[in-house]
């Protein structure tokens, strides 16, 4: 692998970029391989290069049916941030941050993350009792968190509508300065050069359309390029959470609802922080292209059709010109959507599953861009040891059935 | 550039009326009728942008929503807006422009400097550098370089409004498929026809030709139009959504023809179009050549330099190139010359023309270079010079060099992109075509279908040679997407590193992300990427279109829903005399409530202890009207709520009323509330204030989903009836003196009941419950009453020192009680046995929604969060309702107080939470912990004030 630097940019200038290497191969399937991934995103690519570089497996395969990268990975608004409630939600999220923190260098690719400081805001009494209590948990759990009073935020956010008219008075909220951005992009591309250099196959264009069951073991993976034996299969497909386990017979607790984001024209800085309420429902930032990027609520019924409709679209700008006034004249270019995977109680589900050597990894919903670190490494390391790495273990599938739920739904009302 | 000293006749602009506008500072004079761009042009102004990454100068290429380069800051203040397309700016008196993303101006930017470093920033550098030490050190000076104009910092004056329309059918594109289209549909007198056009006046193309017939044509059409009752012609709107179901969203442009003299006026309309069947005729957009500095000022679409000189009478240059590959230049030539416009040259990189086309160009005195490309461009501020070469074959190598060609313009086609950015957001499917180079609709999705150039149906043939980026020279300068700054050579960098799907190369060059969204880019990148990827162009495929088609204001998406109309807020029936009290009033869900009645001068808390004390010394009356009041009734309404409730309803008598419990499938408590028998079969909820809505939706889920045999229905009736509660140690008298029907006598009355009879001459239901801890009776009337029965209230209880409390007083007093608030005092995890409620469900025989979850291992966990009390230890200390306990080793958390109040009543402060199994640790001694600070707190049972209940029952 060619290593990227200022110095080896230079050096490719001189021949006009000419001789960059592949950023990855992309090999034909293989009769075999130890372990399968199906889903070439984030937490599929994650996981594969964690299984070569921490687990020592590296006769593996992603398989994408699209291109890598292409599911809400690259769909996403990339924020970043560890603020959550419990803390065994705290846990895996701060350690996933710090490494966001250090990906760049890690797998020597610029994801451009800027910690820009993440802001939560609330607009009524009960709101700033609940983010209190919140801001608190955090606190406790040796997260920064700096607790903002209106004021405060005034200065921090000044084109925040402060206004007497406003709908909704802002009561206060709680910063994570070390919460930011990055290029989704980017993180998926890294990964799939590091996997690929350390052996693994990123088969694209490359279908799972069953899985071969036999003895409540995982034998293997049928795809539209054809059978691929294997004895260990993880999943990581998101939106399609519930189609590719039905093919192991395992039914989940998962809802694919459409998330949908959007982005402005690019304009000169104006936004210095990610900026988001629960209440008036929607969140902003401004991406280093000038673009605002702005992501709100799911569209409201189950679907799978990645486009998002027009009624939430209105709904969520509505809120952003309600919050940011003199945003009005600036234009939507583009709008998207992508179909996220619900669990129950908002929370992941990385697990084994009543099915051996069939590994999952899902529930990441509207939040799980910021867990593709900490859910590749911690999927690796179950599939290795057919045994949950210790921060998945409150995360693990038969919680539904015990009734362990880690509800940072109701716990803080918004998870992106 | 050349300055038009007149225009040319015919042109659909009015000469005689000059207007006035400036432009980076400078005056300049246009006429009624031009655009900003045909303005600008008119006035020989060459250079109106710089490129978003090398700043590189750019000069006005199209002349509709295709442009690329000519962005402008239009106005200032509330008016600005940043990148508007000078081409879509229709001129008037006094517009204000500036060009963007330069310094000092767009003539002189010195960041044109950013040129020479060209090649150390090829597509994605970013990612491949500036990581040490991190991303962050860099990151301000590329955000600075980054972005096109400038934000506005004040309100926008000017409003938006939204409307709904339904159509039987929506043509889109009013040029002459579209009319013609409408035209056609409209004969039968019930079809409602939509015709929308985004330009200023209807007629598309026809409005650039020159031709005696298509403007009679024209001409006759809108005559038909304007007599057709069932045909509605929107302009200025264009279409920019296409969604499920076949609605559509587009935008009407009101005023911005007037800029800023309109004032306050509606700016722009936000229409939701419903449409049965929808024709898209939105006609094609012409595709550049892609050749080394093909991006200089002066290079231009051809069909743009054919719309300023027919529609605008702008001859533009004195020397007119055309540069193509396909035959639709030579007619556009052909018909420039005819009306007068020096055209010196047609250079076509076909070896071979169809003869008629030549000889006609002979004719006219058109230099023809067959065969020949265009290699490279000169000119400082401006185009100057043509390099040329022969080509060896299509598509190949060079063979000899053809010398130069001096001109000012440079007209390019290099065919034409059908504009199915409607049809592919339909989900309609496009194919590729290889003889026209270009995509067209192939299977629609929903009731759509697509005509004239949209659908691929040019008025001639093409006869295409496609050449998607010029050989055997470098590919470093030649430009794909103007805006963003991405060169062929960046496209072929990407496929090199295999990226070779569209959509990697898309994000990692960014080909066709900037402000036009691709509209010129993305099929000479598809292309080139074909080309170096060596696959044929469908098997490269196309990116999904994503609305908006043309970028859309904010400001329009949310319409006049701002401010108080940003979501629906509810007065209480007795809002005037609250006001007239001097309430605080705070946002509860929708509910606009009291939360105290603050004197003047007096601070919240001070407003606050002094109506718990009236209260709990005399008599307060409170505006309870948002209490949920569901009525369920039906033969099976005692089963249903039997089900839902964790309590008994079974043996619930008419006219008692019962505290219940309901949880979620997951044994999660939801709501608390009291139940009322009215009649056998017939029952009134009384939620919590905040839970009527989903109470009821909850409800009718397990109704309509899970029990369709139980036949029972539920009303939500809370807003029917106004609600007061009087509450205090002379709640009885006040109330005694009203003019009633009901006994409210001690014994006839007791706590816990309900009747119902007449009060004031209007019907009435009055329920003894108590969230305060005093007698207290909640008080319904039909809500136009509400008013009147406030008012008699305070009038009656004048004499016994009545005062008006807010609803954080209530939350005080009932704090004080120890009475727990569902959603305040409970959390997402918590069960009915941790709030004492245990008993209740192993007693209750029957089952009940959530009773499952409660029996499984979770239910019995060492260390669940369980109600309490708190008692703080050290005296005058104080806490928030937020504040954590934390475990023995200070280390984590074990529970949180979740309401927290000084009370005046008992001078000190007032706690509950929910700790780690407090029922069991009563007695013991926690850690609170908030905003660093640690205080030292006992665990008690909650319920300070009067534990024992004896003022329930005075
Ligand atoms: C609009 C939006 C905004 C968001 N914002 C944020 C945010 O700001 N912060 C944050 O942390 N999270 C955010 N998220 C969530 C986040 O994007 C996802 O949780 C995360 O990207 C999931 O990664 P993944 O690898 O699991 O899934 P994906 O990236 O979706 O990858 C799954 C892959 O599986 C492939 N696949 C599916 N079925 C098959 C099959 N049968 N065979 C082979 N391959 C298959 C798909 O093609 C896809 O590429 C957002 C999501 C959306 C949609």
């Amino acid at each position: 692998m060619e290593k990227y630097s200022g110095f080896n940019l230079l050096k490719h200038a001189l021949t006009g970029h000419r001789r960059w290497p592949r950023s990855w191969r992309s090999p034909e399937p293989k009769p075999r391989y130890d372990v399968v991934i199906i889903g070439g995103g984030g937490h599929g690519l994650a996981t594969a290069y964690y299984l070569a570089k921490e687990q020592g497996i590296t006769n593996v395969a992603v398989l994408e049916k699209g291109w890598l990268g292409g599911g809400n990975t690259g769909r996403n608004t990339a924020v970043s941030r560890s603020n959550y409630f419990y803390p065994e939600s705290t846990r895996f999220f701060e350690h996933s941050l710090k490494r966001f923190e250090t990906m760049g260098r890690d797998l020597n690719y610029n994801i451009m993350f800027s910690q820009v400081g993440l802001l939560n805001l609330a607009f009524s009494r009960h709101e700033l009792e609940i983010f209190r209590r919140w801001a608190t948990a955090i606190q406790v759990q040796g997260v920064d968190c700096q607790v903002m009073s209106r004021d405060e935020i005034a200065a921090a956010v000044p084109l925040l509508n402060m206004s007497p008219h406003a709908r909704y008075r802002v009561y206060g909220g709680f910063m994570q300065r070390r919460g930011g951005i990055s290029r989704h992009d980017a993180v998926a591309w890294a990964y799939a050069r590091a996997a690929d250099n350390l052996g693994v196959d990123i088969i694209q264009n490359c279908e799972v359309t069953g899985l071969e069951v036999g003895d409540g073991r995982i034998r293997g993976v049928k795809t539209s390029r054809g059978a691929i034996r294997t004895d260990k299969v993880g999943m990581a497909v998101a939106g399609h959470s519930t189609a590719v386990a039905a093919m192991a017979g395992i039914k989940l607790p998962i809802v694919s609802q459409c998330l949908q984001a959007m982005v402005s024209e690019p304009v000169k800085p104006c936004f210095d922080h990610v900026v988001m309420s629960p209440m008036v429902h929607c969140y902003v930032s401004q991406s280093d292209r000038g673009e605002l990027v702005i992501g709100g609520g799911a569209d409201t019924h189950p679907s799978y059709g990645q486009r998002g409709n027009l009624p939430t679209t209105e709904a969520v700008l509505n809120a952003v010109v309600e919050m940011y006034p003199t945003f009005s004249r600036l234009k939507l270019m583009r709008q998207w959507g992508g179909i996220v995977d619900i669990a129950p109680d908002s929370s992941p589900i990385v697990s084994k599953t009543p099915v051996t050597g069939f590994y999952i990894s899902t529930g990441w919903g509207t939040g799980g861009y910021k867990a593709i670190p900490a859910g590749g490494e911690t999927l690796a390391h179950t599939i290795a040891h057919d045994r949950p790495h210790p921060l998945v273990e409150p995360f693990s599938l038969d919680r539904f059935a015990q009734g362990r739920l880690v509800d940072e739904g109701a716990a803080a009302g918004v998870a992106h | 550039m050349k300055r038009t000293a007149q225009r040319l006749p015919h042109a659909r602009v009015d000469p005689g009326k000059t207007l006035r506008f400036r432009f980076d500072g400078r005056t300049y004079e246009g006429v009624a009728g031009d655009s900003l761009a045909s303005a600008l042009l008119a006035n020989g102004v060459g250079v109106v942008g710089r490129s978003f990454k090398l700043h590189r100068p750019r000069g006005v290429f199209g002349c509709g929503k295709e442009e690329a380069n000519a962005l402008v800051q239009l106005e200032s203040g509330g008016y600005s807006e940043p990148n508007a397309r000078a081409t879509l700016v229709p001129l008037y008196e006094g517009l204000e422009a500036r060009g963007q993303n330069a310094w000092p101006n767009v003539r002189s930017d010195v960041f044109g400097a950013l040129g020479v470093f060209k090649r150390l920033l090829p597509a994605s550098f970013y990612y491949k550098t500036f990581m040490w030490p991190n991303w962050q050190r860099w990151e301000g000076l590329v955000r600075r370089l980054a972005g096109l104009g400038i934000a506005p910092t004040s309100a926008d004056p000017q409003k938006y409004l939204k409307q709904n329309v339904h159509a039987d059918v929506v043509v889109v594109g009013a040029g002459r498929s579209g009319l013609e289209a409408a035209l056609a549909t409209s004969r039968d007198p019930a079809c409602r026809v939509l015709l929308i056009d985004e330009q200023e006046e209807p007629g598309g193309g026809l409005l650039a030709s020159p031709a005696a017939a298509d403007r009679s044509w024209l001409e006759e059409a809108l005559r038909e139009v304007a007599a057709r009752d069932n045909i509605t012609l929107l302009c200025r709107t264009t279409v920019n959504g296409y969604y499920d179901n076949n609605v559509l969203a587009a935008l009407e442009r009101l005023s911005n023809h007037h800029g800023p003299a309109a004032g306050g006026a509606v700016r722009e309309r936000f229409w939701r179009i419903f449409a049965g069947r929808v024709v898209l005729a939105t006609g094609a957009i012409e595709r550049p050549l892609v050749f080394p500095n093909n991006d200089r000022p002066g290079i231009m679409l051809a069909s743009a330099v054919r719309e300023y000189c027919h529609r605008y009478g702008l001859t533009l240059g004195e020397r007119i190139v055309f540069y193509t590959n396909n035959d639709s230049a030579w007619r556009t030539a052909l018909e420039l010359v005819d009306a007068g416009v020096p055209v010196v040259a047609i250079i076509d990189l076909r070896p071979a023309v169809e003869s008629e086309l030549r000889q006609r160009a002979r004719e006219a005195g058109i230099a023809l270079h067959l065969g020949t490309v265009v290699t490279d461009t000169r000119g400082r501020s401006g185009l100057r010079r043509l390099v040329l070469h022969r080509l060896a074959g299509p598509g190949d190598a060079l063979e000899a060099p053809a010398g130069t060609l001096d001109c000012d313009v440079l007209a390019m086609s290099g065919g034409w992109t059908p504009t199915v950015h409607l049809y592919s957001q339909s989900g309609g499917l496009l194919a590729y075509r290889d003889s026209d180079a270009c995509f067209v609709p192939e299977r629609a999705h929903q009731a759509v279908t697509a005509v004239g150039r949209a659908n691929g149906e040019f008025a001639a043939p093409l006869n295409l040679q496609p050449q998607w980026l010029t050989p055997g020279v470098s590919a470093e300068h030649q430009w794909v997407d103007f805006q963003y700054d991405v060169t062929a050579s960046d496209i072929q960098l990407a496929a090199r590193e295999n990226f070779v799907s569209v959509e990697h190369v898309k994000r990692y060059t960014t080909n066709g992300m900037s402000v036009d969204q691709g509209k010129t880019s993305n099929v000479n990148g598809l292309g080139i990427l074909a080309l170096a990827t060596g696959r044929p162009i469908p098997e490269v495929g196309t990116t999904r279109f994503r609305p908006p088609y043309h970028p859309t204001s904010l400001g329009a998406y949310a319409g006049i829903e701002l401010g108080a109309l940003y979501t629906p807020f509810q007065q209480l029936p007795a809002h005037a005399a609250h006001v007239a009290a001097g309430a605080l009033f705070e946002d509860y869900g929708a509910w606009q409530r009291p939360a105290c009645y603050p004197r003047p001068g007096e601070e919240e808390e001070a407003a606050m202890a002094r109506e718990a004390r009236a209260v709990r010394s005399a008599v307060g009356l409170l505006d309870y009207s948002p209490l949920g009041k569901l009525e369920v009734r039906g033969p099976d309404a005692r089963e249903f709520l039997n089900r839902m409730y964790l309590n008994n309803i079974r043996t619930l008598e008419v006219g008692a009323a019962r505290y219940g419990l309901m949880l979620n499938e997951a044994g999660i408590v939801i709501d608390d509330g009291v139940v009322v028998c009215l009649a056998r079969d017939h029952f009134l909820l009384h939620t919590t204030s905040g839970g009527a809505t989903t109470i009821h939706q909850h409800l009718e889920e397990w109704l309509q989903c899970e029990w369709t045999d139980l036949e029972v229905i539920v009303g939500n009736a809370t807003t029917q009836w106004a609600t007061l509660m009087l509450s205090g140690p002379k709640a009885r008298a006040v109330l005694a003196q009203l003019d009633g029907d009901i006994d409210v006598s001690r014994e006839a009355f007791g706590h816990m009941q309900y009747r119902e009879g007449r009060l004031l001459g209007q019907p009435c239901r009055i329920l003894r419950a108590s969230f305060t801890g005093e007698v207290s009776f909640e008080i319904s009337v039909p809500a136009n009453c509400g008013l009147s029965l406030w008012e008699a209230l305070m009038q009656a209880g004048e004499p016994h020192g009545i005062v008006p409390f807010g609803i954080e007083t209530l939350m005080l007093l009932r704090t004080e009680k120890g009475y727990p608030h569902v959603g305040a005092d409970t959390d997402g995890n918590t069960m009915p046995q941790d709030l004492g409620w245990g008993g209740a469900v192993a007693n209750k025989p029957d089952d009940f929604v959530g009773r499952r979850s409660l029996s499984q291992p979770v239910g019995s966990d060492p260390g669940r969060f369980q109600f309490t009390g708190l008692e703080l230890l050290e005296a005058d200390a104080r806490t928030v309702s937020g504040a954590h306990i934390l475990t023995a080793d200070g280390e984590s958390t074990a529970g949180y107080v979740t309401s927290a109040f000084h009370s005046p009543n008992l001078n000190r402060t007032v706690a509950l939470g929910i700790v780690a199994d407090a029922r069991d640790r009563q007695g013991e001694e926690v850690t609170v912990f908030y905003a660093g600070q640690r205080q030292r707190a006992r665990l008690i049972k909650p319920g300070v004030y009067d534990p024992a209940g004896e003022a329930l029952n005075g």
